[in-house]
């Protein structure tokens, strides 16, 4: 198939190979697990659990409240002991609401109602399913699935792209899920498909997984699925990226896939919309590599959702040397761990201890305009440019050079030579602007308020007035009617 | 409290030391092609550059309170001085390569404000402003007398020459394309001045009158095609600068090969090709975008063999360049990459259904 042209991107040297030939381990089951209630786009999950309370695997602990919301689950049966903050997997430490379980060992699920022949479900019926699943994409862009198949399906979307670039440096658990769960996700892109009622299903899958390619070609023989290879450069798993490689088109700036006809959905997302509409299991665990050149065995687990990331690397023989840092997510986009004792959430694709050489730190030195962050940026920015206005304090003007099309996929800091760290300057003044419409936003609602409260006052001046004209105009009325009557009786006399 | 580091968390084995490093490398061919060919007065004027150069740099930058080190290490000063070198007559006394050199990193760099502040390439404009102050040192040019030849200087008389100013007998010569003005003026042309004085095999050669850069022109090519291997540069704004000298050559030497030289003749002589694979791919003073680069660099062509062809200089590399790096912020402010989701204006393509 003809692939189409793609801009910038970068080739990072991939360490693949510290985990690619390590076939999925299920990692046991940990004593607690931390389950945060927000892990996808959208507003966290509403507990609906006490302290103390028993619960069975897959189990509802925390439901879907909004519009874009998923649900979470419990990954494990046992009891619940707290529901209250517990440190994220934030840079800064962080931490947010989640619900605390103690395993009870049995690992018991929750009867679930599974199906024979899943297709024989309407496509409203699926993506209820999958809804209920608390499935988002596992990717790790978490938007809700069900959201994305009803706007798809509201859209007439005619093109399914499953993404299998996994791109990222050292990530190899969607490798491993297509080498060895092939079927199972070929199954699931043909619910999907089904679900949204797309014509053409194409799944891209990188052309430095040999493997996964053929696994896949081969569990797709015979069906509506094409598997497609692309080549291998990062950002490939930006859903974006895939598109325009496979359909050559873009996505509208502000827009959304949708409104080119296209949905993607990540391998391990298609995974576990299977799971859920076959089985009706929600989503509770998920693929995680753990990799790094600090890492003694590199793997790749199945991991409960809410397993601290600490279990995960005690699991792997710990440490041959203090790691430099530790990244969850692959390097290229991925956030520094302040410390490991954070849950792994849905999101997590990777937990990585990284080396000193590995991560190339080096003081920055004077940018050199030499343009291979412009080469390499895949959106069209000038991340020169843009970092130089923001270093002087005006975001503004990085604005109207398009910062807010940035989508902090590193590549220009990766291939700087100067070493600037120009996403971090990126991502300071996103935050600044997120902070200035904040505060324009609640300016506004202040000068609103003001508002009303003038507007109340001086409709009660108003009212006051008024009362006090009618009042005065009925004294009057009754003096006129008294002076009339004592006229009258005036007259009368008279 | 514990520094937060921002992604991404891994880093392309370059820095800038590097770069210049590479660069360096890539100049070694032809520079020691021009040690052999002028023997021990070019090396001197080479070393002395480069000398200059250092302590220049160190002086003022220790003179502005910052530390100096790091400032040397990226290599950036020695690389501008190595270019310079190139450019010199072999034989020009030290002071014009320590003019030149201090002019360069002091004055054109430092002065803006450092690495990647400069509007001006350094080289080319010590260059500009040496021939413009010192016309008769930096237009006096020799015959190649290679090492061991029997007219080759000896060490001692290399000092002398570089050092002393000690005259030249006998072996001063007009570089190719001086000769080739000061022959048309005086109404001679193509077809009489060439004879014997040029063909493309001695370009090649570098059998013939210039500086260290022009006489290995070959060499030079293939030190900026190894550039382009390695991806330090690309080859976006040397090809359009060899295209913006080659079309009107080609084109004038159609309609008067009497007047007018050909495509080759101006490919090889002059500073054609260390401008276009060292000069036009300078970072810090061409466009940012491949766009941007390629009109840059026909720019630099076509000002080139205008200023050849018609200017008062023999040779236009250095004044092309110079204008062109004038014009580099306006290029920069009117060619930039497209968006992605958007039009080249800048504005969300349209959020249609189908299209
Ligand atoms: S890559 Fe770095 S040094 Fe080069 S232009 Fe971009 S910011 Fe400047
Ligand atoms: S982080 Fe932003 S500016 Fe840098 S390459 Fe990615 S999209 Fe471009």
């Amino acid at each position: 198939m003809k692939l189409f042209k793609l801009r910038g991107g970068v080739h990072p040297e991939s360490r693949k190979e510290l985990a690619a030939d390590r076939a999925i381990r299920v990692l046991p089951m940990p004593e607690y697990l931390y389950v945060p209630l927000l892990q996808h786009v959208g507003a966290p999950a509403q507990p609906n659990v006490n302290v103390g309370d028993k619960v069975l695997k897959g189990q509802l602990i925390g439901a879907s409240q909004g519009v874009i919301s998923a649900p979470v689950h419990a990954p494990t049966s046992g009891h619940i002991v707290a529901v209250g903050d517990y440190p994220a997997a934030h840079p800064s430490g962080l931490t947010a609401p989640t619900i605390t379980i103690k395993a009870d060992g049995e690992d018991r699920w929750l009867d679930t109602e599974a199906v024979s022949d899943p297709f024989v479900l309407s496509p409203d019926q699926i993506s209820a399913r999958v809804a209920a699943a608390g499935i988002v994409g596992l990717g790790g862009a978490t938007f809700p699935s069900a959201v994305k198949l009803n706007l798809s399906r509201k859209n007439n979307v005619h093109t399914l792209i499953i993404n299998g670039g996994e791109c990222e440096p050292y990530i190899t658990c969607d490798d491993r899920l297509m080498r060895e769960r092939a079927a199972e996700i070929v199954e699931g892109v043909r619910l999907i498909r089904y679900a949204v009622g797309a014509e053409v299903v194409m799944v891209g899958i990188e052309d430095n997984k040999p493997a996964a390619l053929a696994a896949m070609t081969l569990a797709a023989k015979n069906t509506e699925v094409k598997v497609i290879a692309v080549p291998a450069m990062y950002p490939m798993g930006w859903d974006k990226q895939m598109i325009k490689a496979l359909t050559g088109r873009e996505v509208p700036a502000d827009g959304r896939t949708a409104d080119i006809g296209v949905l993607v959905h990540n391998v391990a997302t298609a995974f576990a919309v299977r799971d859920a509409v076959r089985f009706g299991r929600p989503l509770v665990s998920r693929l995680v590599t753990v990799s790094g050149g600090s890492v003694i065995e590199p793997a790749n687990l199945e991991v409960p959702i809410g397993t601290l990331v600490e279990n995960l690397f005690q699991f792997c023989g710990g440490f041959r040397n203090k790691p430099a840092r530790m990244v969850l997510g692959g390097p290229m986009m991925g956030i520094q761990l302040a410390s490991a004792a954070v849950p792994i959430v849905k999101g997590s694709s990777g937990v990585l201890a990284l080396t000193d050489s590995e991560i190339g730190n080096v003081q920055p030195s004077p940018c050199i305009r030499c343009s291979s962050c412009v080469r390499a940026c895949p959106v069209g920015l000038l991340p020169l440019d843009m970092a130089a206005h923001i270093r002087a304090g005006d975001s503004s003007a990085a604005v109207t050079l398009g910062l807010k099309d940035c989508v902090a996929c590193g590549c220009c800091s990766f291939v700087c030579p100067s070493h600037i760290p120009l996403v971090h300057y990126f991502n300071f003044a996103k935050g600044e602007l997120m902070e200035q419409e904040r505060v324009k936003l609640k300016q506004e609602s202040t000068k609103k308020l003001a508002e009303m409260r003038n507007e109340r006052i001086a409709r009660i001046e108003r009212e006051r007035v008024e009362a006090a004209a009618k009042r005065k105009a009925a004294r009057e009325a009754r003096e006129r009617a008294a002076k009339e009557a004592a006229a009258k009786v005036v007259t009368e006399t008279a | 409290m514990n520094r937060i580091a921002h992604s991404p968390h891994a880093h392309a084995p370059i820095s800038i030391s590097k770069v210049m490093v590479t660069v360096m490398v890539a100049l070694i061919p032809a520079t020691l092609f021009g040690f052999w060919l002028y023997g021990w007065p070019s090396i001197n004027l080479w070393a002395v550059s480069l000398i200059a150069s250092i302590g220049g740099e160190a002086l003022v930058v220790s003179w502005q309170g910052r530390t100096v080190r790091p400032v040397l290490m990226d290599g950036s000063g020695i690389l501008t001085a190595w270019l310079l070198a190139l450019s010199l007559p072999p034989f020009a006394p030290w002071w014009i390569a320590v003019l030149g050199s201090l002019f360069a990193v002091v004055i054109c760099k430092q002065v803006f404000g450092g690495l990647g502040q400069n509007v001006f390439n350094p080289a080319m404009a010590a260059r500009v402003m040496l021939l413009i102050s010192f016309p008769l040192e930096m237009t006096t040019w020799i015959s190649p007398v290679p090492l061991g030849s029997a007219h080759a200087p000896s060490l001692m008389e290399s000092l002398r020459i570089t050092f002393q100013s000690h005259p030249i007998d006998g072996m001063a010569s007009a570089s190719l394309l001086g000769h080739v003005k000061t022959e048309f003026t005086r109404g001679i042309g193509l077809d009489q001045s060439l004879v014997g004085y040029y063909a493309p095999w001695h370009s090649l050669a570098g059998d013939r009158a210039g500086s260290l850069g022009e006489t290995a022109a070959v060499l030079l090519l293939l030190g900026g095609l190894y550039l382009i291997a390695r991806r330090i540069i690309t080859w976006h704004a040397p090809v359009a600068m060899l295209l913006g000298v080659a079309i009107p050559a080609l084109l004038f030497n159609l309609i008067n090969s009497n007047h007018y030289a050909g495509p080759l003749y101006h490919l090889l002589s002059g500073g054609v090709m260390l401008g276009a694979f060292f000069i036009v791919t300078d970072p810090v003073t061409s466009p940012n975008t491949t766009a941007g680069q390629l009109i840059f660099g026909f720019g630099c062509g076509l000002l080139t063999w205008i200023i050849r062809t018609w200017g008062g200089y023999p040779e236009g590399v250095a004044f092309a360049v110079m204008l062109m790096n004038a014009a580099t912020p306006i290029i920069d402010y009117y060619v930039k990459p497209r968006i992605y989701g958007r039009d080249r204006k800048g504005v969300a393509l349209p959020v249609g259904k189908e299209s």
